[in-house]
């Protein structure tokens, strides 16, 4: 067992097995990580290397075939599919590469979701979404329906929706990857905000260097363990990096 | 997540696509409508035979001559004239528990008031055809015992007779011609309605023997029909075979051959009606909820297209922590919201083509509550049993497979 010096997650020895057929997969063999409260981690590595295997695990999608996952020092490797499902709806912010919004229900709805699982109360649900929108900056547009928000603005939504039931991780699977240079050192802006400001531990899955860089550690997976897990030495600060960018006049459809 | 909660998504999900939804609902509208409809006029028509039975009375028997055989060959019933008058008298007399009989004869002919005719159907009685057929005159009065003894030429019209022959005007008291023959009026029926489009007011009546000796071209001795009314219902039954009994006795019937005559029992004929419509109605109502069936399968059909297309969706539900029986909840809910409009729209459709079929055919409505909590608890039901599997489906589904479905 690792230590447990304020880990948030603790994966011990994790292998996932799958079989389709004939054919077995070892996507993750013996598979060891930790993370502290409160780090930003990117989780990088190639095609088939077993990141998006270890990204479902972390995100309580998927169970380890052997090995045990702690999240918060619970054990999730025996739960049941209901047990899952509350666990993720409690501790696990999710942000996808295509933002993964419920198509024809509003903003504020679908900020809303997790607290409708969470069986909280309709006004209660209403001023927490709102101010879920407000952190990520969109305080304006609860109202809109996905299609009439622009990619940044729905992957802000989405934003908003990991963070509203105050989940004790957010992991963002390549979150930038449908978005522009501009947007894309936005969105990296609100979660080096939200790590630094409110603490939140942040997990990013991604194949892109420059995205890995705004995070404080980057571990490489490949073949199924990890080849490498060290602290960014030359970290990106998206606030500044803004700032050197080119200012882009907002697209007409940004404000409808 | 309480109920409501679960309701306002269904609702929300099934108002995207209202063509669809309007469209799978139909099914089960045309089946629930159907249904109440068949029912509603089935009920309609039992209530309306049994009280056009009841105003029969129901401890009344009618006795009609029935098959004569001669050589083996079975003489056919309106050839038979083994009925007479005497047999009529004999079981007024002879039989305790008999309030009275009333022989009846059929026969036809021109009614004549000054320049309006009509034909007739003519019944031939006695006096005691009031009290038996339970229909008392509205105007004037009915004729005498006397008029039947002196076969006068007295005449009691039905309500639609009077209103043909005399638009306008009180027949009571008035002389017209029946067969070129004088006859007074002396009263008229009070008004029944018809049965099944035969307008029981369309008729006549007057002294039986009159029929026989003046309208009749040779006497005739024999009647078409009796009508006896025993003194009460539990009676009716004991006086059948009371009759039968006395009937063979007189007729010389030996123990092996079969009556020449029959016997009809009211509450036989009530409960016989009864049995028909309930049939009828049942299978009608069968009919229906066939389509009913076949609109809960369009139910299923159509959420099984929906779990389809929001696989995203609801991989996204779940990522977010909705447990697999939330999902089951949704869609079930779904169906059930379908069904159940559906339900309560083919109610009021229902309802009112059987409230609009009573009216067009004057026809009691009988919307049954029976068959409204049937229909509603039906609709339900179909809503749970053909949601079920594919709200299964939608809850089964693994959250990795249906984030990645496109």
């Amino acid at each position: 067992m690792l230590e447990q010096n304020g880990a948030v997650i603790r994966i011990d020895r994790v292998t996932k097995i799958y079989k389709t057929g004939d054919i077995t997969v070892h996507a993750l063999r013996a598979l060891s990580l930790s993370i502290r409260r409160g780090e930003f981690v990117a989780i990088m590595g190639p095609s088939g290397s077993g990141k998006s295997t270890l990204m479902n695990i972390i995100g309580c999608l998927d169970r380890p075939t052997k090995g045990q996952y702690f999240l918060e020092d619970v054990d999730t490797s025996t739960m049941g599919r209901a047990a899952l499902a509350d666990t993720r709806n409690k501790r696990v912010g999710f942000v996808f590469q295509s933002f993964n919004l419920v198509p024809r229900t509003s903003a504020l709805e679908n900020v809303e979701l997790p607290l409708l699982y969470a069986g909280v109360g309709g006004a209660e649900r209403h001023r927490r979404a709102k101010e879920a929108l407000a952190e990520v900056g969109l305080p304006d547009r609860a109202k809109n329906m996905p299609s009439q928000l622009s990619g940044g603005q729905q992957q802000r939504v989405a934003l908003a929706r990991a963070l509203v039931n105050n989940p004790s991780i957010i992991l963002a699977d390549e979150p930038t990857g449908a978005l522009d240079t501009r947007t894309s050192v936005e969105v990296m802006e609100i979660f080096q905000r939200l790590n630094q400001e409110k603490k939140l531990t942040i997990i990013v899955v991604t194949h892109e260097p420059d995205v890995a860089k705004y995070a404080e550690r980057i571990v490489h997976v490949r073949d199924g363990r990890i080849s490498s897990d060290e602290p960014v030495a030359e970290r990106s600060v998206a606030s500044e990096v803004l700032k050197a960018l080119p200012v882009i006049i907002p697209e007409k459809d940004d404000d409808e | 997540m309480n109920f409501w909660a679960v309701f306002k998504i269904a609702a929300r999900a099934l108002a995207r696509n209202k063509m669809r939804s309007a469209l799978t609902t139909l099914g089960i509208i045309i089946g629930v409508s159907a249904v109440i409809a068949m029912v509603s006029i089935g009920q309609g028509a039992q209530y309306l035979v049994q009280g056009q039975i009841n105003s029969f009375g129901s401890n009344l028997l009618f006795v009609m001559p029935g098959n004569v055989v001669q050589g083996g060959a079975n003489v056919t019933t309106a050839g038979a004239n083994s009925l007479t008058l005497d047999d009529v008298l004999a079981i007024e007399r002879e039989l305790p528990g008999i309030a009275g009989t009333s022989p009846m004869l059929n026969a036809g002919g021109q009614g004549v008031y000054g320049n309006q005719n009509w034909n007739l159907r003519i019944q031939g009685t006695n006096e005691k055809f009031t009290r038996i057929r339970n229909w008392a005159t509205a105007r004037g009065s009915f004729f005498t015992d006397a008029d039947v003894q002196s076969s006068s030429r007295v005449i009691v019209l039905g309500n639609t007779v009077a209103e043909k022959l005399f638009p306008g005007e009180d027949p009571v008291g008035k002389s017209m011609r029946v067969r070129n023959l004088q006859f007074t009026v002396v009263g008229v029926l009070a008004k029944k309605g018809s049965t099944f489009g035969n307008d029981q007011d369309d008729t006549v009546v007057m002294p039986f023997t009159t029929v026989q000796k003046k309208l009749q071209q040779r006497a005739v001795l024999s009647i078409g029909q009796a009508m006896v009314s025993a003194t009460s219902e539990r009676g009716a039954s004991l006086a059948e075979t009371q009759i039968s009994e006395l009937l063979r006795q007189r007729h010389r019937i030996a123990e092996d051959e079969p009556n020449d005559f029959r016997i009809q029992n009211m509450s036989d004929v009530a409960a016989a009606s009864a049995q028909v419509l309930g049939i009828m109605t049942l299978l009608l109502a069968s009919i229906a909820g066939i389509s009913l069936m076949v609109g809960g399968i369009g139910i299923m059909n159509i959420m099984l297209v929906s779990v389809t297309e929001r696989t995203r969706e609801i991989g996204i539900r779940m990522a977010v922590g909705a447990r697999p029986s939330y999902i089951r909840l949704q869609f079930l809910t779904e169906s059930i919201v379908l069904s159940l409009m559906g339900g309560i729209t083919g109610m009021l459709i229902g309802g009112s083509a059987a409230a609009a079929f009573a009216w067009y055919f004057d026809w009691p409505t009988l919307v049954s509550t029976l068959a409204v909590v049937i229909a509603f608890s039906f609709s339900t039901a179909i809503g749970v049993f053909f949601g079920y599997y594919p709200a299964h489906k939608a809850a089964a589904l693994d959250p990795i497979e249906a984030l990645r479905y496109e």
